[in-house]
């Protein structure tokens, strides 16, 4: 494979993805429009009331007073720029906000991609080795209970168990502000308020890739390469690792891809949770102040995010299995 | 169809989510019964420990958490059934004219369909909520919009596969209409894999209804498990149990339904129950 060829294929799928992400924008703006109540409202009744050309004239500053199209319209053309419009609330441009926000949830969804991932590889791996038996009961009974766990639920029994009552890990927050950690201590600092987030996000998708790998792997066993591989006097673990490993991989990486989504959600809880200061947080905190400006920014952040994930994800695959051709 | 039977029924893990379900089943018919009094009235001290006077203690107002967890399950199973019911009949819609009748019908409503699974869905759920205004009615609605996609994804795979069989062409030459053809000889051969993803269905409204209440967006007039724990959150310092509880109970029923999926999936398809 060329990498010019890979080169293209990329730029080929970005293109793709603009009227994927383009419907995402329209259709959530449409529906924000049927939102009961708007900005000039509910700046107004925080206020304690306000004349009705106070409200007006509110509108007509945040350019609400247009038509719905024309609106839709100043909206798109702003986004083909980059401008993703001021959110009065915070009285700061959105991508500003969105940009200051993105790091920590990017640093939350990739910790828990590589713990879920990686332990849930290795979990399935490991039943499946064991299949039938005790210890790959214990491993299967143990991912059907957290597949059925309430994410949110988990977290708040982390923080009760090991913040409240054996005080190892910080409750809420990313990074103790007071302390003014700086360099090495810093990063402890922030990998220490990390670690309950990123379980309390992981569990569900450990359990998950634990049995897709499993199920993955036993398939991938009694395929024919395998009696082949075997025939040719190769060991078991040389088809194991070489063979069996790889190819079982491959729908746990699509299934990864397809939790994007899923994991976006999830960190929505999770920040709410442990007050983690991301996207998730901010989109709650914006859908209940009206800030709708905001929000939609929100909302092509993360079909933004969902696109590119899914990108690579499709890359990986081209690397790991060679039968898989791009065009 | 006995050894559909004997083989859902000779699987341990069915009976136990079976018994789980039944008693909840029962619970949520009985609440008025076995908790005659609202579960929003105030009956005792605050914050009793589990143990005392009520068998599972009060929460921050001195309500029964007992009380509470047998009118939530109303809740909550209502809910769960009601939006999954929503989302099959809306998936198999959308997937039975897009597998049936192909080309450009099916290029457009699987476009729809791919749309709907590109937003994050629990952030949809959330605006949908927010747009609706919190209430029962409105959270079914929520939960059914974000979670058809994979009924319409299954239904539309099996109606290709059985579209092009004897049975639907003799039923073409026999002159049968469309609606006919659909209802009468494809659909009831979609149905294995329908009642499995279904009954999964079931789980996952569970929980995104859960995550709703506790997030403070579920019906504010309904006692739910997951409107429990997020009032409890605050004082889990002082009183454990409001959150462990409820949790509990989410957990338990979210692991029988899936055990009885799962069974129902292995019944019915024998050859992949191995792996």
């Amino acid at each position: 494979m060329k990498s010019g060829s890979l080169g293209s294929y990329i730029v080929r799928r970005l293109l793709q993805t603009i009227p994927v992400i383009l419907g995402v924008v329209v259709v959530n703006f449409l529906l924000l429009q049927l939102a009961p109540g708007d900005l000039a409202t509910v700046l107004a009744g925080e206020a304690g009331g306000a004349p009705k050309e106070y409200i007006d004239q509110l509108r007509a500053r945040f350019g609400h007073d247009q038509p719905v199209y024309v609106q839709l319209f100043n909206y798109i053309k702003n986004l083909l720029v980059l401008d993703l419009g001021y959110s009065f609330r915070q009285s700061a441009p959105v991508l500003e906000l969105l940009l200051m926000r993105l790091g920590p949830t990017l640093l939350l969804m990739g910790s828990t991609l590589v713990v879920s991932l990686g332990l849930g590889v290795l979990m399935g791996l490991l039943a499946a080795l064991w299949v039938r038996t005790w210890k790959d009961h214990v491993i299967s009974v143990a991912a059907v209970i957290v597949y059925a766990t309430p994410l949110f639920w988990v977290g708040l029994m982390l923080v009760l168990v090991f913040s409240i009552w054996l005080d190892w890990f910080p409750t809420s927050g990313m990074e103790n502000v007071v302390a003014f950690h700086e360099g090495w201590n810093r990063v402890v600092d922030i990998a220490h308020h990390l670690v309950l987030p990123t379980i309390t996000l992981s569990l569900f998708y450990l359990a998950l890739y634990a049995r897709l790998m499993r199920a993955s792997m036993l398939e991938q066993r009694g395929l024919d390469y395998v009696t082949t591989a075997r025939a040719k006097g190769q060991t078991d673990r040389k088809i194991t690792t070489r063979h069996v490993f790889r190819n079982a991989l491959l729908p746990v990486v699509t299934m990864a891809g397809v939790q994007t989504g899923g994991l976006l959600g999830g960190s929505v809880v999770v920040e709410a949770i442990f007050a983690w200061p991301g996207l998730g947080q901010l989109a709650y905190q914006s859908l209940f102040a009206r800030d709708y400006n905001l929000l939609l920014g929100i909302f092509f952040m993360s079909a933004v995010l969902v696109v590119i994930v899914n990108l690579i994800v499709d890359v990986i695959y081209v690397f790991l299995d060679p039968r898989i051709r791009i065009g | 169809m006995k050894k559909f039977w004997s083989r859902f029924l000779g699987n341990p893990r069915v009976y136990l989510g079976l018994i789980w379900l039944g008693l909840l089943l029962l619970v949520a018919i009985s609440a008025n019964v076995l908790a005659p009094t609202d579960p929003f009235a105030i009956v005792g001290k605050p914050m009793a420990p589990p143990g005392g006077e009520f068998w599972l203690g009060t929460d921050s107002l001195g309500r029964n958490v007992l009380a509470g967890l047998i009118h939530g399950s109303r809740a909550t199973i209502l809910i769960a059934v009601l939006a999954t019911l929503f989302a099959v009949a809306f998936g198999t819609l959308i997937g039975a004219i897009a597998g049936y009748y192909g080309g450009l019908i099916d290029n457009v409503l699987m476009r729809f369909t791919e749309f709907f699974q590109t937003i994050p869905s629990f952030l949809f759920a959330i605006v949908l909520i927010a747009i609706l205004s919190p209430s029962a009615l409105n959270l079914v609605v929520a939960i059914a919009t974000v979670s058809w996609p994979p009924i319409a994804r299954v239904v539309r795979g099996e109606v290709l596969t059985v579209k092009s069989r004897e049975f639907v062409q003799a039923a073409v030459v026999a002159g049968q209409g469309d609606a006919a053809i659909l209802l009468k000889q494809v659909l009831p051969n979609t149905l294995s894999p329908l009642i499995v993803t279904g009954s999964l269905l079931i789980a996952t409204a569970i929980l995104v209804e859960s995550a709703l209440s506790f997030l403070g967006l579920g019906a504010p007039n309904l006692m739910s498990w997951g409107f429990m724990i997020g009032a409890g959150r605050s004082f889990m310092r002082e009183a454990w149990w409001l959150v462990t509880v409820p949790g509990i109970a989410i957990l338990l029923t979210v692991l029988a339904i899936n055990l009885v999926g799962e069974g129902l999936n292995d019944a019915l398809n024998p050859r992949l129950a191995d792996l």
